[in-house]
């Protein structure tokens, strides 16, 4: 997993406006090595410090919702943008959603869900669950571009 | 042969691999994300996705070696590399991989060892043509050229 430096940000997720242009970050969750590498150049290339993770529990430790650690920390001020992976071995990125959504520190950070296939039921579920949106595989430039303008609008 | 010359052939051999499928748009975006930040972008995750695929074809011989297969196990194993081929472009190999995971449904063996034979293949294939393709660059570089851009509307 990247390491990257502490980010104080403060922002309001309610209408995903970044204080003082802050440079987003984003944490990409992905199991598979080639894809964390493409969605960090994308991220990079539209201006966002990027930290990645190869699963759901290492995402969770990164955000500090690891059981010992809930509420310890305000999760809002480490990352304005969750992007994970749906098919993940152990933790899914649905999973992984949820946790985020149930957390009391983390629920209002926007999550991306990505996957290669197009099934309207898995898709249905993550937006119900509180999925910002949902991305298909393989991602483009254009597809990032589009995210993290809204991010910052 | 002068850098026009040299310049012009890899342009040549990158059209006739995408005419010839072995590459699809995938690989126009990742010659996008490279910049002068990041002038090995390509070769790198290319790079990956070879050592990655390599490891994966390894996984399934072995997986499929076994008395009791776990087709399970065989399924995620193409599922990945169907995920690393399509990330990077490599459209034959991913065909292949959609295939070979239609047979992993059915739990065949049989078919699945044709399969495996078949994405092997065709990884060999598209491996030989991204390294000439890498040779060609690094020939244009060396002569103090740089490297064309890809045109999309192919």
């Amino acid at each position: 997993m990247a390491s990257t430096g502490s980010s104080s940000s403060s922002w309001s997720s309610s209408n995903w406006v970044m204080e003082n242009a802050a440079t987003p970050h984003v944490l990409a969750v992905d199991d598979n090595l080639i894809d964390r590498k493409l969605v960090e150049k994308l991220l990079r290339n539209s201006s966002c410090k990027v930290t990645t993770a190869e699963n759901g529990p290492r995402a969770l430790e990164f955000l500090g919702l690891t059981d010992s650690e809930q509420n310890a920390m305000n999760g809002r001020s480490k990352v304005n943008l969750v992007i994970t992976d749906y098919c993940m071995p152990g933790m899914t990125g649905y999973e992984l959603l949820k946790k985020i959504k149930e957390s009391s520190s983390m629920k209002e950070v926007p999550v991306v869900i990505m996957s290669s296939e197009n099934i309207p039921t898995r898709i249905n579920q993550c937006l119900e669950e509180g999925a910002q949106m949902f991305m298909l595989k393989p991602l483009k430039q254009s597809d990032v571009k589009k995210l993290t303008c809204q991010l910052m609008n | 042969m002068d850098v026009g010359q040299m310049q012009r052939q890899w342009l040549d051999y990158t059209r006739s691999l995408f005419i010839e499928g072995f590459l699809d748009n995938q690989f126009l975006q990742l010659q996008q994300l490279q910049d002068e930040n990041n002038p090995e972008f390509v070769v790198e995750v290319v790079s990956l996705f070879f050592d990655d695929s390599e490891r994966l074809l390894k996984d399934l011989n072995f997986a499929l070696d076994q008395q009791g297969v776990d087709f399970k196990k065989v399924d995620a194993h193409v599922h990945q590399l169907k995920g690393s081929s399509s990330s990077i472009g490599a459209q034959r190999v991913k065909n292949a991989c959609i295939a070979f995971r239609n047979f992993c449904e059915d739990q065949n063996v049989e078919a699945c060892l044709r399969c495996l034979q078949q994405v092997k293949q065709e990884y060999c294939l598209v491996k030989n043509k991204l390294e000439t393709l890498f040779r060609l660059e690094q020939q244009i570089v060396a002569a103090g050229g740089s490297i064309p851009m890809m045109e999309l509307g192919f």
